[in-house]
């Protein structure tokens, strides 16, 4: 089994190590480059040809990727474009500002998904069941941005509770911390709760068609014993593996909403890169996010092999 | 068909009709619209939903009712044809991986594998990024993204009919490729395919729509129905329908394909978001 376990976090590695090179190479297929950008249409080609040699974009092609590489596992991200600011001391300051958001929202939206999903299995076909997964289903098929705009209209605007903008900088009690967070939190957990329970549903639900749950229903069992005695331990490793794979959805909701809500996170420090078109900052900021995405996808299939009880002797 | 039309709920009969109203929309909704999509038709602001304008008016005063009309074309016209080109190539790509098999297959699967590692907004913003977002950057870099779930399902399903006597037969008779492909497996899997192209059009709206809410999908003059939300976004603390309209129209047009989606899959939905 750990032989299973070190093969897919060796899988996730070069994984990353693909992908990171699909991102250099998307981002370098542009003709101009930093250079030409760097100095504008008054640069003389003897100055654009000096700073080229000087920021490396003379060398071919793989020796450039080498360099970012290289770059990347030493903590340096090159400098921004905009503002010539080392771009790991971006990345360093908005960071801890979009764990915080992705934490909070964790600790709200796991528990929660994890009561409803487990009830709605539980009486699966009822009224309960069948209103979880219309509202559900209706949340993952609109933009999240209109889950965020709707949370803004009920409690900023309608019943004035929070305010609309938020600023993480300036928190100096718990009461704000809670108006900050509310709702940029609300709007992300709606999102995450809504894929969670489906599949956490879909998890239980599938152990619930196993013949050992029709043994224990013939023997007499109640409907809530054979869910929580039987079923649930059975389901805990699909469980786990569907609630990292829906912490993953936490990566594309957080785009929208720390640009909804003005949220000083990595997010929005990668999207005003891209209307800037800042190459340095939005490869660090992507590579930030897709390592952070192959962590959770590698966590829940290693999840999956360590729950999995056929598995444990190999 | 006859099958089909005897499985058609009421929800399947709402969906399909929503899709319709919103295709029709897309080829026609530039001559059908009262107004020109610039045309500044009233001083006021934000106006509520009234006879005059059904959807109220713009932050400049222009007639939101004609706008959805002439984003239409942007939303759907332009997710139309991406999904196209994403379920065009996963298909074809999965069915020769599957009658293929061997360092064809590999090769394939694992080129696409490394794409599906890459989160679809992350991609999108890293190609904006490099190219700009013109319509035609829009279209290949959605219809790229969605490929290889389309191309996963296609496979599968045609792995599956690969392996059966009649593909056999057929290949024992000396049948070449493109006869295996068009006559046996691909008649064979065109529902459940069907049904998947319907989601990846959904993700790529939600994709789209996104990206021009953030500002970086269709540029100015033009406008989908995302930057629609976007440009009126401060009249949301009035709560004008100027940024509610083009929200609805899309949760609308999303949830309409959804309920599509399970009268062509016979109820059974296909798959999971993505």
């Amino acid at each position: 089994m750990l032989k299973l376990v070190a093969a897919r976090i060796g899988l996730g590695i070069v994984s990353l190590l693909l992908v990171s090179l699909a991102i250099f190479a998307i981002t370098s297929l542009l003709p101009g480059d930093a250079a030409e950008e760097l100095l504008g249409q008054a640069a003389t080609r003897e100055t654009v040809e000096g700073l080229r040699a000087r920021l490396g974009l003379d060398l071919p092609g793989h020796l450039r990727y080498l360099n970012w590489l290289g770059g990347l596992l030493t903590g340096d991200f090159g400098r921004s474009l905009a503002n010539n600011v080392p771009v790991a001391q971006l990345i360093g300051s908005r960071l801890p500002n979009s764990l915080m958001l992705a934490a909070a929202t964790a600790a709200v939206s796991v528990p929660l998904a994890l009561a409803i999903g487990i009830t709605a299995a539980m009486w699966r076909g009822s009224t309960y069941d069948r209103a979880v997964s219309m509202l559900t289903l209706s949340v993952v098929s609109v933009p999240e941005f209109l889950v965020a705009t709707a949370a803004v209209i009920v409690f900023a605007v309608h019943l004035r509770w929070l305010s609309a903008l938020s600023a993480a900088t300036d928190i100096t009690s718990v009461g704000q911390f809670f108006r900050v967070f509310a709702l940029p939190v609300f709007s992300l957990c709606c999102v995450i709760v809504a894929q969670m329970v489906r599949m956490t549903r879909a998890a239980i639900i599938d152990q619930l068609r196993a013949p050992y749950v029709e043994m224990a229903v013939l023997k007499g069992v109640g409907p809530f014993r054979v869910v929580l005695r039987h079923a649930l331990p059975n389901a805990i490793g699909p469980i786990a593996n569907a609630v990292a794979l829906s912490l993953s959805y936490l990566l594309g909701g957080v785009i929208i909403i720390e640009t909804i809500f003005n949220y000083p996170g990595i997010a929005k420090l990668m999207v005003d890169g891209v209307s800037t078109r800042d190459l340095p900052v939005v490869q660090a900021c992507a590579m930030v996010f897709c390592a952070a995405y192959l962590a959770l996808v590698t966590t829940a299939d290693v999840v999956a092999i360590l729950s999995n009880p056929r598995l444990r002797h190999r | 068909m006859s099958g089909v039309l005897r499985r058609l709920s009421a929800g399947g009969i709402v969906g399909l009709a929503i899709l319709v109203f919103w295709v029709a929309m897309a080829l026609f909704g530039s001559v059908v619209a009262p107004h020109e999509a610039g045309a500044i038709v009233d001083m006021e602001v934000f106006l509520p939903v009234s006879a005059q304008f059904p959807f109220g008016t713009d932050y400049l005063g222009r007639d939101m009712f004609s706008r959805v009309l002439h984003g239409t074309r942007y939303t759907v016209g332009v997710a139309l044809i991406a999904a196209l080109i994403a379920s065009g190539s996963g298909l074809l790509l999965g069915m020769c991986a599957a009658v293929w098999g061997g360092w064809v297959d590999g090769i394939i699967s694992r080129t696409l594998d490394t794409l599906i590692s890459i989160p679809s907004k992350m991609f999108a913003l890293v190609v904006v990024a490099a190219f700009g977002s013109s319509v035609p950057v829009l279209i290949l870099m959605a219809g790229v993204i969605y490929t290889p779930g389309a191309y996963r399902i296609a496979r599968s399903l045609a792995v599956t009919v690969n392996a059966q006597d009649f593909v056999t037969v057929a290949r024992a008779r000396g049948e070449g490729t493109l006869y295996l492909v068009r006559e046996e497996i691909l008649p064979n899997i065109l529902g459940p395919v069907l049904a998947d192209f319907g989601l990846r059009f959904v993700y790529i709206v939600l994709l789209l729509a996104g990206m021009s809410f953030l500002g970086l999908g269709v540029q100015p003059p033009n406008a989908d129905w995302g930057s629609l939300v976007r440009e009126n976004m401060a009249g949301l603390h009035e709560g004008a329908p100027a940024v509610l309209m083009p929200a609805f129209a899309i949760a609308s047009l999303t949830i309409g394909v959804n309920l599509a989606i399970d009268v062509l899959s016979g109820g059974r939905r296909s798959g999971e978001a993505g």
